[in-house]
């Protein structure tokens, strides 16, 4: 579903991505981790072009994502992406968040529109809050809608940058369960993230990147017993000790 | 003073209308709404047209607004009233002058507060909105500009008192508003300047206190209503 | 034939002069009313955050009371009403000199100290008092706290609203014309009405006010570039 071929991205200097070459099948969950300021980011991102790349190729779905031909609103149309800081549309309501593109640009009625919706927003258990305004929700609340919002057009590939980052620790689970539901579903999705737990339970590859490239790609049970690469190994051990000076 | 106001009320508030042209305050209003409602579309295209990532269209715009905003209102109502009738080729009155330079001059202010407006909102607001397949302006049309005439609500308030004080400089050109009615009661009390003027002073200060302290409420308003909402 | 544009009509000559003279009462008419403006501005400033009930309102209700009423509306009071109120003597006095200059700088002078006066209150309060207290923890006297840590941090948050004020100020002179004093606005009137050339007396009198207008931008943005606002 996604190919990614020797993809190299700069910063006006700085390297970001060097030589990047992964790809992704269908219905497969990638899991991608690193270190912060690694590139796991300028990665996703450049999937669904909100970062230009300067040499390589990602095709996805048969669509050359950087070429010069390619429709690009369509083509994003057809990939949702959850963000870490969930962005959804503060001045309407939760509903109409998940309505406005659908009705917009795959030209549904909006009683359809809303029901769709509705059926989403009950999937991620918050069709009660189908009324309510972005700023009156939570922050794992505001995420799970803005997975709705990512679902309702459809898209048969998920791209999340850290969904859970910026939420409180007790709000992660709920969204990750709502990842997890979708996973099992059998959606295509890559996840950058640090939550071990989800990776090692659903993903079925987890990639390693370091310096803006890919260091060490693995089945999580491999990835997680035997780290190859000395990078991988030290950052798999302070994640393991939080303070690993205090250790 | 009560004498003065028991004499030239009307004539203060809509000049010698029904028996001449409208004017007075009546007038001054008219002008002050009719420029805002004008200027506004046009100071949306400007501001939109100021944060386009394209530069041929960002940077005429920008060179457009830099001129207008270093130069004295004055100026633009003297440009008008002596080319705008070679320009459209027929006598134009006082009243449309300064409709015209107002409307220009006020687009370009409100093209800067539209973009700061727009500067404002977060660069995650266009990449979610591009992310679900919306183009940059639907993205604008949908998502950034609505949030940004909300949020801009009590500088549009503010404004309409800017351009309230504005009409007083149709005085210059003969344009019958309250500043040049004022000064016609004068010459025909002759006796009581002071009075006259503070008395015109005063009416400015009663609109434009007013306006500007419903601004100062509205602003206040939104604030408690979005911080309400972000801790509910 | 006379050429459709002539500027050399204006680059030399007595129609030269005249603008030139227009030129340096309106820098002159800036500069003596920022004099005069600024430190009413700071004492204004300091009345309005003084800790007395009755200093606050009054500051505010100066405040209010100036900038809710149009410069234009000031100038008339000033120069037709104000001297009606004082003794026949010094009435005599005034008129014997430039009454109308001075009306003009008095205006423009409370104008603009109403306007400044509030971005020095902001930019004092928007120093945390955290501030002053850390540099007191240190060791500095209130004053070594105040020259050191205080002031040097209002100061770059003051300056460039003030700036954009001069620069209000700047082409607010314009708006003396109406009572009659000799500067630019009025000089460029003049000239055209002696030569029917308004065209190039408009040109040339706008040149001059929107090259002042860009010197005093790009002084504001060689400050914020020099001494950026910074925060932790
Ligand atoms: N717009 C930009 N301009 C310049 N440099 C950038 C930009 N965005 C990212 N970078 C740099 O590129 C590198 C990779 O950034 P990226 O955001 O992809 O990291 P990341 O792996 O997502 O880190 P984190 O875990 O902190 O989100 C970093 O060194 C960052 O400083
Ligand atoms: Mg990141």
């Amino acid at each position: 579903m996604i190919q990614i071929e020797k993809v190299n991205k700069w910063y006006g200097s700085y390297h970001a991505l060097v030589d990047v070459t992964e790809s992704v099948a269908k219905g497969e969950v990638v899991v991608v981790c690193g270190p912060s300021g690694s590139g796991k980011s300028t990665l996703i991102r450049t999937l669904n072009r909100l970062e230009p790349i300067q040499s390589g190729r990602i095709v996805i779905d048969g669509v050359d994502a950087h070429g010069p031909r390619v429709k690009l609103n369509a083509f994003r149309s057809h990939i949702g992406f959850v963000f870490q800081q969930f962005n959804l549309f503060p001045h309407i309501t939760v509903l109409e968040n998940c309505t406005l593109a659908p009705t917009r640009l795959r030209g549904l009625k909006p009683s359809e529109a809303r029901d769709e919706a509705l059926a989403l927003l009950d999937r991620v258990g918050l069709a009660a809050k189908a009324r309510a305004y972005p700023g009156e929700l939570s922050g794992g609340q505001q995420q799970r809608v803005a997975i709705a919002r990512a679902l309702a057009m459809r898209p048969p590939l998920m791209l999340f940058d850290e969904p859970t980052s910026a939420l409180d620790p007790e709000m992660v689970g709920e969204v990750l369960l709502v990842m997890r539901d979708l996973a099992r579903d059998g959606m295509t999705m890559v996840c950058v993230t640090h939550e071990m737990g989800f990776a090692r339970d659903v993903a079925d590859r987890v990639l390693f990147m370091d310096e803006g490239k890919v260091l060490e790609r693995a089945a999580p049970g491999e990835f997680f017993a035997r780290p190859e690469h000395p990078r991988l190994q030290q950052f798999l051990s302070d994640i393991r000790t939080p303070f690993p000076q205090a250790a | 003073m009560i004498e003065l106001i028991d004499t030239y009320w009307l004539y203060f508030l809509v000049g010698q209308y029904p028996h001449g042209p409208l004017g007075g305050l009546a007038l001054t209003l008219i002008l002050a709404v009719l420029g805002l409602l004008f200027a506004f579309p046009l100071g949306l295209v400007f501001g939109i047209a100021r944060v386009s990532p394209w530069r041929s269209v960002r940077w005429p715009v920008s060179t457009l607004i830099q001129v207008v905003r270093g130069t004295p209102l004055l100026m633009v109502v003297f440009w008008a009233y002596f080319f705008l009738p070679s320009l459209t080729g027929q006598n134009t009155n006082q009243f449309w002058t300064m409709l015209t330079a107002l409307v220009v001059f006020d687009a370009a202010y409100l093209a800067e507060i539209i973009r700061a407006g727009i500067q404002g909102i977060g660069k995650g607001q266009t990449e979610s909105a591009r992310s679900l397949g919306f183009s940059y302006l639907d993205a604008m049309r949908l998502v950034i500009l609505p949030q940004v005439v909300r949020n801009m609500l009590p500088s549009l308030v503010n404004q309409f008192v800017a351009t309230i004080k504005e009409t007083s400089l149709g005085y210059i050109i003969g344009l019958t508003e309250v500043s040049f009615i004022a000064t016609q009661t004068n010459t025909q009390v002759l006796t009581k300047p002071a009075e006259v003027y503070l008395l015109l002073g005063l009416t400015y200060f009663i609109l434009c206190f007013g306006l500007s302290r419903f601004a100062f409420w509205l602003e206040r308003h939104l604030q408690q209503r979005t911080m309400a909402k972000a801790h509910a | 034939m006379t050429p459709l544009f002539d500027l050399d009509l204006l680059l030399t000559g007595t129609y030269h002069d005249w603008l030139v003279a227009g030129l340096i009462t309106s820098l002159s008419l800036t500069g003596i009313s920022l004099a005069l403006a600024l430190p009413l501005a700071i004492i204004i400033a300091l009345i309005r955050l003084s800790p007395v009930k009755v200093l606050q309102w009054s500051g505010f209700a100066f405040v209010e009371a100036i900038r809710n009423v149009p410069l234009l509306a000031h100038m008339l009071f000033w120069y037709f009403g104000a001297p009606e109120l004082l003794p026949t003597a010094l009435r005599e006095w005034l008129y014997a000199r430039n009454i109308e200059a001075t009306s003009a700088i008095i205006a423009l002078t409370l104008y603009t100290a109403a306007y400044m006066s509030e971005d020095v209150r902001s930019g004092i309060r928007s120093i945390p008092g955290q501030q002053f207290e850390a540099a007191r923890a240190l060791g500095f006297s209130f004053v070594a706290s105040m020259r050191l840590v205080v002031l040097p941090q209002a100061l770059r948050v003051t300056i460039p609203p003030l700036i954009s004020q001069t620069l209000n100020l700047w082409k607010d002179t314009s708006i003396a014309t109406v009572i009659g004093v000799a500067e630019l606005m009025y000089q460029a009137a003049k000239v055209e009405s002696a030569t029917f050339r308004s065209f190039e007396a408009l040109a040339v009198a706008s040149a001059c006010y929107l090259g002042m207008s860009l010197l005093i931008t790009g002084a504001a943005g060689w400050y914020q570039g020099r001494f950026p606002v910074r925060t932790a």
